[in-house]
């Protein structure tokens, strides 16, 4: 086998392999099962930037496993995958090495650090994709490994989560199963084309037909996406432990969502026929309905995950916006934020943890002057927080200003509006948590969780949350750099919209 | 292969389980052992037909009597798909009885063995088949060893299961040797591929008839619950993934082979399907006990085989083939692996009630495990086989423009969703076990689930096979 | 030999024997009684495979069917009477029970 083939699965293998050796491992072996993470996390963050280096100087990475006749399971490295890989790759590392430490003592961990790495699998298989059926295949394997995650602690409340979770994940992917067949019934297979659509080939009569399908695929991706009204298994998710949540709302299952519809307006059926089928436009609107629902829902919850919880359901539709906005500017702001909202996002979910975890705080009301006993996280948490307030020069304002050109360019002013009371919003139910946390003092003593360690709590839990931080501001400042998130989504963009 | 082993190969998976069956009343100790070497004795030449190629049909007429009056096997693509599923389940399933059957159910264990055998004898008899008589004969003798397995704990629910299904049973076969009698007279022959096109609706309506009450076809259904959740666990994991299917085998090759164009029949056979999906899922749904959810869950999946037939036409028949016959031995995998699970939970709790799972999650991780890897087959998930095989249908469905059957199809996912993890759900947290699982045992169960999961990647050979080789 | 006939009267009365058995099979709710129509029907179903227009030489696919069928029904009815046996044994009743456990 090639080079070219060999790496896409070796990508594929490095979370695979130690993911399903974990779960039949003992819970003694806690020495191995360490090891075995931190090489695959290690061994794929090596591999993506070999995959980086190799698309650089114009190499093409492509596998494929035969399946069913005509429709196999097909791996490439484009660059939006890349894009997708990239992120995936280095916050799973970074939130493994979180996990290791937030999880000590407790139970299940081989269940979780198996089910953990077979979920970045799926996630790095969905960014591989080159075909829907293989899109499809990873997608329901994220359902299916992200299941035991959610359930994790096994109680009630988590039970309960689990069953909302599959009901409206399982139901997404039942419309998808059949949209995607019924498509292929129109165009015979295909694979995903990186320029314009792979459906110019089809009956110009099948066209309302098109566009049922176009709608059908995006609102079930809509679902992993949290668009409204199909969010509601977001928050009740938040249960899960914070690594859970920081996995799922950065990178995985939202992200998975909104790399779907992704996929579906530019390498299925292109931004061209997209827009024409008039889809796109019922799809801005929901995603900007989506939106400020999000910010509106958060402002109301004292509930810290669940405050960020609905954070994200209104940012990933930042995305989606963007995705349905004609132009190359709203698309390079959406995929961009792709990557800069999961980095914010997770330093935020990081800090919570840490919180919850150190000081058995879930609360805002409860953060008094926590800024004071724990500044490494707060700080952290106020970095991302200012940037999901798209304060310049962090990365979040690099997105929302091209969000905001690509709707004035893409002509939908209205959508300029919308980010613009979003960011309102976001300002709104961040910054009461930071001048809590800051310019309050605290009363009471607080309920110390864990042992005394050096720092303000153990230093594996401080390590992402504070690097990832930094990432905010390094890929906010150097935005324009060789190797920054932005100039490859540039090239992305390029490769869409050619001219 | 040499031309002149193959047909004498042909001969084994019927001739070693059934002489060891037979020495069974000679033996006393050492039943188990027989058992698992005459099965093996079966797979490896079951693997060794597997080289013959594609196309080719092998013929044996057994004791050199030629047809008609004579007995004539032969071998087909179908039938090395169903003798190969077959042998493995089987022989996975005496595996786990032999390891475990002595030590949960002393009682029963010596009596296992004679029925496995003889069910495997018939089952691959039936496979071999070529014409409607010797199916019916096949049929009877493998009927008579279900039921063997259905009585064998001894109690009023076995004798009551066992009677019934022998009723119904006797009903179904009597209907087909009259449309036998009808095919056989309007034909002029018994042999299913020379009378294709002469078969008149009469014979088959009878004889559809009469399979379905054999194969627990929606409606005539009734007697498979009661009748598989009284068996001894490896018991129903046979009736359950082995012993229904060969109905619907028979029906494969009759509408398939000999009456290719009865369209009003077929689309009669789908809305049972459709209904056998509804009502099979939603009682699944509300059983109290474990084993009756599990037969339950037979009769809906059952119900998607059913839907092969509205949509293997025209130019989408292979694809309609190919998916059913993969659904046909992904569920049989799947839900073999999920009885022996379920033989493993009434071991380790004491009883298999769904509402006190409790425990099964902590004690016996790895049954519950095989629960949720069955069930992704079940629900139609990736990358199993119930996966690649509901894509082929749903193709075959949009393809043909037949998309009300692509609902049910999906729809039926979704219920089989829900009582999977309703079955999951409620393992977790704590509860009192009486035994702890034993290791092997759970491994078997989780291995047989575990192929029924992976069947989807390694099957781009045998569907493109399987599409071709279409009736 | 000369030609065997075997009149359709025959088979109009296999089917009817076959009809009274199969509903008997079903209506009657006593075990042995159900037995008995089973045997019934089949034996109506022998009188149908056996029918042989007139003038024909005697067919021994059809002597053969039935032969095989009457092996088939008497080892099915003597595992039947034995199941019967022990039924009523277990229960005290030879009936069915009517609601198997739901």
């Amino acid at each position: 086998m090639s080079l070219e083939a060999l790496l896409p699965l070796a990508i594929l293998a490095s979370s695979l392999v130690p993911g399903l050796l974990i779960v039949f491992l003992d819970e003694r072996h806690r020495r191995t099962r360490t090891w075995l993470n931190m090489i695959g996390a290690t061994l794929k963050v090596l591999l993506v930037v070999g995959a980086l280096v190799g698309v650089y100087h114009g190499i093409e990475y492509q596998a494929v496993i035969p399946m069913i006749p005509d429709y196999p399971l097909l791996l490439r490295l484009d660059p939006l995958a890349l894009l997708f890989v990239s992120l995936s790759a280095v916050l799973w590392l970074l939130t493994t090495i979180y996990a290791i430490a937030y999880l000590e003592g407790s139970p299940h961990r081989s269940r979780f650090f198996g089910f953990f790495s077979v979920c970045v699998s799926a996630t790095v298989g969905i960014a591989m994709a080159a075909n829907l059926f293989t899109l499809f295949f990873f997608y329901e394997l994220l359902t299916l490994s992200t299941y035991p995650l959610v359930i994790h602690r096994e109680t009630k409340k988590s039970l309960h989560a689990g069953r909302i979770y599959l009901t409206y994940v399982l139901s997404g992917s039942a419309v998808l199963l059949g949209a995607i067949v019924w498509l292929h019934s129109l165009a015979g297979p295909f694979e995903f084309a990186v320029s314009g659509g792979a459906l110019d080939h089809v009956d110009p009569r099948h066209r309302p037909a098109l566009l049922v399908i176009f709608l059908l695929m995006v609102g079930s991706f809509g679902v992993k996406a949290a668009l409204v009204p199909m969010h509601h298994w977001l928050p009740v998710a938040m249960v899960a432990p914070a690594p859970v949540s920081a996995l799922l709302h950065a990178v995985a299952v939202v992200k998975a969502g909104a790399f779907g519809i992704a996929r579906t307006i530019y390498d299925v059926f292109g931004s061209e026929l997209s827009h024409a089928l008039g889809g796109t436009q019922v799809l801005a609107v929901v995603a900007g309905v989506t939106i400020i629902y999000g910010s509106l829902r958060a402002l109301q919850q004292d509930d810290l995950k669940r405050r960020l919880a609905y954070s994200t359901v209104s940012q990933i539709s930042y995305i989606i916006l963007g995705l349905s906005l004609p132009g190359p500017l709203a698309t390079i702001g959406a995929l961009v934020h792709l990557v800069h909202q999961g980095i914010m996002k997770i330093t935020l979910f990081f800090a919570a943890g840490n919180l919850a975890e150190t000081l058995h705080l879930h609360k805002v009301s409860e953060l008094d002057g926590v800024g004071w006993r724990m500044p490494w996280t707060m700080s952290a948490f106020t970095v991302a927080a200012f940037g999901m307030m798209s304060v310049p020069p962090l990365a979040g304002f690099i997105s929302e200003w091209f969000l905001g050109l690509g709707a004035l360019n893409g002509g939908a002013p209205w959508a300029l509006g919308v980010l613009l009371v979003s960011s309102l919003l976001n300002a709104a139910y961040f910054l009461p948590v930071i001048y809590r946390a800051w310019f309050r003092s605290r009363s009471n003593p607080w309920h110390e969780n864990l042992p005394r360690h050096r720092w303000e709590t153990h230093t594996w839990l401080l390590i992402p949350p504070v690097i990832t931080a930094l990432l905010v501001i390094v890929l906010g400042l150097f935005a324009n750099g060789l190797w920054s998130p932005l100039t490859w989504v540039r090239i992305i963009a390029e490769q869409e919209y050619p001219t | 292969m040499s031309a002149g082993i193959a047909p004498w190969l042909l001969a084994a998976p019927v001739a070693l389980p059934l002489g060891a069956g037979l020495l069974m009343t000679l033996l006393v100790r050492g039943r188990s052992l027989l058992t698992l070497v005459a099965g093996t004795g079966v797979l490896i030449a079951v693997l060794l037909l597997l080289d013959v190629p594609v196309g080719t049909r092998l013929e044996l007429a057994v004791g050199g009597w030629p047809a008609p009056l004579g007995i004539r096997w032969h071998l087909d693509l179908l039938a090395i798909v169903f003798l190969t599923s077959t042998a493995v389940i089987a022989l996975a399933v005496a595996l786990f009885a032999a390891l475990h059957l002595s030590r949960s159910e002393p009682a029963i264990a010596r009596h296992f063995w004679a029925p496995l055998l003889f069910v495997w004898a018939a089952l691959n008899a039936l496979f071999l088949s070529a014409d409607v008589f010797n199916l019916y004969v096949t049929l009877e003798l493998l009927t008579l060893a279900a039921v063997m397995l259905v009585t064998l704990e001894n109690n009023q629910p076995a004798f009551d299961g066992a009677m019934r299904y022998l009723l119904v049973a006797l009903a179904g076969s009597t209907l087909y040797l009259l449309g036998v009698a009808l095919f056989y007279h309007a034909t002029g022959t018994l042999d299913l591929v020379l009378a294709a096109g002469a078969v008149p609706p009469a014979a088959l309506a009878l004889m559809t008839v009469g399979l379905m009450a054999k194969g627990a076809l929606f409606p005539l259904h009734a007697w498979l619950p009661p009748a598989h959740a009284a068996a001894p666990a490896p018991g129903s994991a046979l009736l359950s993934a082995l012993v229904v299917k060969a109905a619907f085998y028979i029906l494969l090759r009759l509408w398939l082979e000999s009456a290719p164009n009865h369209d009003a029949g077929r689309i009669l056979l789908g809305l049972c399907g459709t209904g056998a999906v509804i009502w099979g899922s939603l009682l699944a749904l509300t059983q109290a006990r474990l084993k009756l959810v599990l037969a339950y869950s037979t009769v809906a999946q059952l119900g998607y085989l059913l839907l092969v037939f509205p949509l293997a036409q025209g130019a989408w028949t292979g694809t309609a083939f190919a998916g059913g016959v993969w659904l046909a031995v992904s569920h049989g995998l799947a839900k073999a692996a999920m009885f022996l699970a379920a033989g493993l939970v009434m071991y380790t709790l004491g009883h298999d009630r769904i509402a006190e799972l409790r425990g099964l999650a902590r004690h016996a991780p790895l049954t519950l495990f095989t629960f949720g890897i069955a069930g992704v087959t079940l629900m139609g998930l990736p990358p199993s086989g119930g996966f690649v095989a509901k894509w082929l249908l749903l193709t075959a469905a949009f393809g043909s423009g037949q998309w009300p059957w692509a609902l049910v199809l999906m729809g039926g996912g979704l219920l089989a969703a829900v009582y999977t993890f309703r079955i999951i759900g409620a393992g977790f947290g704590e509860g009192p076990i009486e035994r702890k699982p034993p290791r092997a045992p759970q491994w078997i169960a989780l291995a047989l689930a575990g192929l029924a999961l992976l069947a989807g990647v390694a099957a781009e050979l045998p569907l493109l096979q399987l599409q071709e080789a279409a009736p | 030999m000369t030609g065997v006939e075997v009149p359709l009267i025959y088979v109009v009365t296999g089917i009817f024997i076959f009809l009274r058995g199969l509903y008997a099979l079903f209506a009657r709710p006593h075990l042995l009684h159900k037995l008995v129509a089973g045997n019934l029907a089949a034996s109506g179903v022998f009188l149908v495979i056996a029918w042989s227009p007139q003038g024909g030489p005697p067919d021994p696919v059809a002597q053969a069917l039935v032969l095989t069928g009457i092996v088939v029904s008497v080892a099915v009815t003597a595992y039947a009477a034995a199941l019967l046996a022990r039924l009523e044994q277990t229960s005290g009743k030879p009936y069915l029970e009517h609601d198997p456990d739901r």
